[in-house]
């Protein structure tokens, strides 16, 4: 099984440059471990200290705000898309 | 010339050149404009403000901007007195900052004067945003007056006056499926995919400085000084930092004393995951699905939402929401004691404005501007249901009279105003 990762234009630098990733990961929390194990240093840029996932970042998994699903319990199955953008301003 | 020196990350303190990019690549943190702020104080003064532009050009020096701008005359509102308004309130020294005239109608073209004009100093060809109606009628313009393509993307569901008053303009126009957070979203990847200045992304820097206008132009307008209060309806939280901000360098460049305004937010209560956040006193704030007729303020992951509770906290301010049927209520005071037709969010700052006071947050004496962002024909929907309606009657006198409750007081006081509400 395995879940891609969309990753932004900001975060290429840690990942060579590849705009996608392939994951095997049944939650979300295993999903930004494993994409550190892939891409060192990516996980510090998304999450805290205490590994909770940064105010300016917004991770959804098929499309869906992972705050209205259950952070990063999220669970995630085979064929799931998971995409990582930042905060952006906007509205009005 | 312009006096910004570069791009600053706000979580890391990275510095970047100026580019059309809107995210530090370390730490993904936001990025903010830097300036040369001794270079701006030899520069600037009252005087040259004071015989600059009629419009958000006289604070050149304070924008990220080169000298060829796009320019559709955005800025130097008026700011009203409002003793009616004050007086139902229980406030001597109430102002209204009318934002509602504003060349598209709402203050939108604030910052996308900015942000077109930087779009054009980067060599796009297009200009783009995810817009909640405002920014949509905004950015058509500024394209249109840029010779510029315009991509406009907007919720579905939004109110005609704004899908029209976007369209007039000639985009091209799309209508999402989903809520602006969903909008926002796809055109985030979007950017990524296309080489088009999307003001609200790419560009969000330089864009979001416009915001500060709405400061400098107050703090003129008073006679050089800041207000006691200033109530500001939220949506990402953007305007409400920048007006701070803007306070603060008016400050720091000597234009005005100090400065101590608190800020204070006002949110829809469909709608408001920075006062939620503010009340239960944490800095985390989390995303609702929006439910309100204040449309242009639904945004239910506020980009900004952060640094605007930062915000709060720095200026001793607080923050309130109002419910559906306040907003129309706000919107209708407003227009019966101040003659200004507003929109929901309008609405929301005066609905806002009346809590603070009930509580106690703003007090009678203080100095209190009231920020109306936008115009009340765009979101007619709104309050159609809870105005006066006309009385239809035949062209004759008598029908009049008949219509009035007039026609057996022919010869009575007339000038009474009998029943001609519903």
């Amino acid at each position: 099984m395995s879940v891609l990762v969309r990753i932004p234009s900001p975060l290429r630098r840690v990942t060579g440059g590849k705009s996608t990733a392939e994951v095997d990961s049944t939650r979300l929390s295993a999903c930004l471990d494993d994409l550190e194990k892939q891409f060192p240093g990516i996980k510090e840029r998304l999450c805290d200290a205490k590994g909770q996932i940064q105010h300016f970042v917004n991770i959804y998994v098929n499309g869906e705000d992972v705050r209205f699903l259950q952070d990063l319990d999220t669970p995630l199955k085979s064929g799931d898309e998971v995409s990582i953008v930042p905060a952006i301003a906007g509205g009005q | 010339m312009s006096f910004a020196t570069g791009l600053r990350c706000r979580e890391c303190g990275r510095e970047y050149p100026i580019e059309p990019i809107y995210v530090c690549e370390f730490c993904f943190g936001s990025l903010e404009v830097s300036y040369d702020y001794a270079g701006i104080k030899r520069a600037l003064s009252r005087e040259k403000i004071a015989s600059g532009p009629r419009s958000i050009w006289r604070y050149k020096e304070l924008l990220p901007v080169g000298d060829d701008v796009v320019d559709i005359n955005a800025g130097l509102t008026p700011l009203i007195k409002a003793d009616n308004l004050g007086r139902a309130l229980g406030l001597s020294q109430l102002y209204i900052k009318n934002d509602c005239v504003n060349p598209s109608y709402s203050f939108k073209d604030r910052v996308v004067a900015v942000a077109a004009t930087k779009a054009r100093e980067f060599n796009f060809k297009a200009v783009a945003c995810a817009s909640t109606g405002n920014l949509a009628c905004s950015v058509a313009a500024h394209g249109a007056r840029a010779g510029m393509k315009a991509y406009v993307f907007i919720p579905a569901d939004l109110e005609m006056g704004k899908v029209l008053g976007a369209a007039i303009y000639g985009p091209t126009l799309v209508a999402v499926e989903g809520n602006y957070d969903e909008v926002n979203r796809l055109c985030s990847e979007l950017a990524e995919k296309y080489p088009w200045a999307f003001v609200n992304i790419n560009i969000r820097p330089f864009y979001a400085e416009g915001s500060k206008t709405l400061a400098y132009e107050v703090a003129e307008q008073l006679g050089w000084r800041a207000p006691d209060n200033a109530v500001v309806p939220v949506a990402s939280g953007s305007l409400f930092n920048k007006i701070w901000k803007g306070l603060n360098e008016f400050h720091h460049l000597g234009l005005i004393g100090p400065v101590k305004t608190k800020m204070f937010v006002s949110q829809a209560a469909g709608c408001s995951p920075v006062t939620t956040a503010y009340q239960s006193g944490t800095t985390q704030i989390r995303p609702v699905k929006p439910r309100t007729i204040a449309k242009s303020l639904a945004i239910g992951n506020p980009a900004d939402g952060y640094y605007a509770l930062k915000t709060i906290r720095e200026s001793g301010g607080s923050a309130t929401m109002a419910s559906d049927p306040e907003i129309v209520e706000g919107m209708k005071l407003l227009a019966e004691t101040e003659g200004i037709f507003a929109e929901t969010a309008g609405g929301v700052t005066i609905a806002g404005l009346k809590h603070l006071v009930q509580a106690g947050a703003i007090k009678r004496d203080e100095l209190t501007v009231a920020y109306i962002t936008g115009n009340g024909l765009k979101t007619l929907e709104a309050v159609q249901d809870s105005v006066v309606k006309p009385v239809l009657i035949k062209p004759n006198v008598n029908s009049f009279e008949e219509a009035m409750g007039l026609k057996v007081a022919a010869t009575g006081d007339t000038r009474r105003n009998p029943g001609v509400k519903d």
